[in-house]
């Protein structure tokens, strides 16, 4: 191409470019100048409640999650049959099926089952939070797992070997050697599907829980000004991820920091 | 001449023809049982065609009826295909800007469902669980009137909030009163029934007729109020609901 037309071939992206940018400020700075903010002050308590709720089934759920992925992703790369295949089969079950499905097949469906509505188990499953936190915590768990398996496979050989060969047990080098290294290898895929899970608690809403969705939800159903409803939603979402990406960076660098000392 | 004369002369035979048998044409959907449905032999049936019977015998006209599906059912008054609608249709402010309506002739109101013999008291629900479809009137209701005194749970279709109320985790569901009349008839709503009186009549149903025809209008009001006078409304109320929906 000759020099002049890659010139004005770079002009005009460029003014393609600045062109939407500005566009879409204008746009922005319309809708905000458009809000109701009436509606939003009126209902920022229950806007703040629900964020409480959301922030409550993600942190529980991933917590929990954590220590179901542990013991799976270890059953998942064991040789031994009878660990692996149903480590498998968990870790199957829950990515190969909607969250949502699994959110009501547990609030829903076992509600049905007799052996679940007439036992000790009753008080756990009649009650839309703890369903919801099962679903979110087996659900994250299965991911977990097999961001975990991935990470434990993924320590160089030689280092379990080495740990083998000073006469560590397989127990002790997982302790000492391998689940440390796995962590840390993890960290970066294990944020993502943190963030992932806080999104996913907005199915709560569906099965009757007031979260940050569930309320955005309400606002719309009580003023029909769907944009303040859902816009205070989404910017709240946005404020929790941001946060926890700021924490998640801090933690990784510390958790990596022998890394840097290396150089 | 000739052409316009024998035109005119047409016009005029067609125009007093149809004065001559006074005929009203009833438009209605067909597909809302049990309000207006097609029974197996093809007739249309419901409380919605006995009820526009029951007028046309009072203003001593003939009725005759015409389905049309609910989305165009508006656009096909406007462009006469019918006369008037009688299909259940609430008469909110959106369609007043487009149709003028009758008086009401039935009205959907709240009530509440629980478990037989559960003794619910709707006075006092103090501490009780109830459930309500969102953004219905049912639930705007329970969060302006019984927040902090019930536990309200909103579901995303009338079916899950029965669901969870068969299933235990409701004490009650407050909904519409014909809508939950349906539920309560059907397997699954067997061991429910309403509790209290029905209350909040907020829906109000009417018959659309084109803007501007006052007289059918008024000739329809009249009717109405002859038929609700004279107790033929109620032996069709008595057919389909034990309760005056009125």
């Amino acid at each position: 191409m000759e020099p002049d037309a890659l010139k004005i071939m770079t002009r005009i992206v460029k003014g393609v470019f600045y062109g939407l940018t500005a566009l879409l400020i204008v746009v922005v700075l319309y809708i905000l100048w458009t809000l109701n903010y009436d509606v939003i002050f009126r209902y920022f308590g229950r806007i703040l409640g629900g964020t409480w709720l959301t922030i409550q089934l993600v942190t529980l759920s991933v917590f929990i999650g954590f220590f179901i992925a542990l013991p799976v992703a270890i059953m998942r790369v064991s040789h031994i049959p009878w660990l692996r295949h149903p480590a498998y089969g968990f870790i199957f079950f829950f990515r190969g099926t909607p969250l949502l499905v699994q959110l009501f097949f547990i609030y829903y469906g076992l509600a049905q089952v007799d052996l679940v509505r007439h036992t000790f188990l009753w008080p756990v499953f009649r009650d839309a939070y703890w369903c919801a936190l099962i679903a979110f915590a087996l659900n994250t768990g299965g991911y977990s797992a097999e961001i975990l398996r991935g990470a434990i496979q993924a320590v160089p050989k030689g280092e379990i070997e080495a740990a083998r060969a000073i006469g560590m047990s397989l127990v002790t080098a997982y302790r000492r050697i391998i689940l440390p290294r796995a962590f840390r290898l993890a960290i970066p895929a294990y944020g993502n599907e943190i963030i992932f899970m806080l999104k996913g608690t907005a199915l709560a809403s569906t099965i009757t829980l007031y979260e940050l969705t569930g309320i955005a939800r309400l606002v719309n159903a009580r003023t029909y000004q769907p944009v303040e409803a859902y816009l205070s939603a989404g910017v709240l979402y946005m404020v929790l991820t941001y946060i926890f990406l700021q924490a998640w960076q801090l933690f990784e660098r510390r958790a990596n920091r022998y890394l840097a000392a290396q150089g | 001449m000739k052409k316009f004369a024998i035109l005119m002369t047409a016009a005029l035979l067609v125009s007093g023809q149809a004065m001559a048998a006074e005929k009203i044409r009833m438009g209605t959907e067909g597909a809302y049982p049990p309000f207006n449905q097609i029974d197996p032999s093809g007739k249309l049936i419901g409380f919605d065609v006995e009820i526009g019977n029951a007028l046309c015998k009072q203003m001593k006209v003939e009725c005759e009826w015409v389905t049309q599906d609910w989305d165009g059912i508006i656009p096909g008054l406007l462009a006469k295909k019918y006369d008037t609608i009688i299909a259940s249709m609430s008469m909110t402010d959106e369609r007043k800007q487009a149709v003028d309506f009758t008086d009401r002739y039935y009205s959907n109101s709240l009530r509440y469902i629980a478990k037989k013999g559960s003794n619910l008291d709707v006075k006092d629900l103090k501490g009780k669980t109830v459930g309500a479809q969102r953004a219905t009137i049912a639930a705007i209701y329970l969060e302006d009137n019984m927040k902090g005194v019930v536990d309200i749970k909103v579901y995303d279709t009338q079916e899950n909030a029965y669901i969870d109320l068969a299933a235990g985790r409701l004490d009650a569901v407050l909904g519409d009163m014909l809508v939950n009349y349906e539920w309560l008839q059907s397997d699954a709503g067997k061991a429910f029934d309403f509790f209290g009186e029905a209350f909040n009549r907020s829906d109000e149903i009417g018959i659309a007729v084109r803007k501007g025809e006052d007289k059918l209008r008024q000739q329809m009001n009249a009717a109405l109020k002859a038929i609700r006078d004279d107790g033929t409304y109620a032996k069709i109320n008595a057919k389909y609901f034990p309760f005056d929906i009125y």
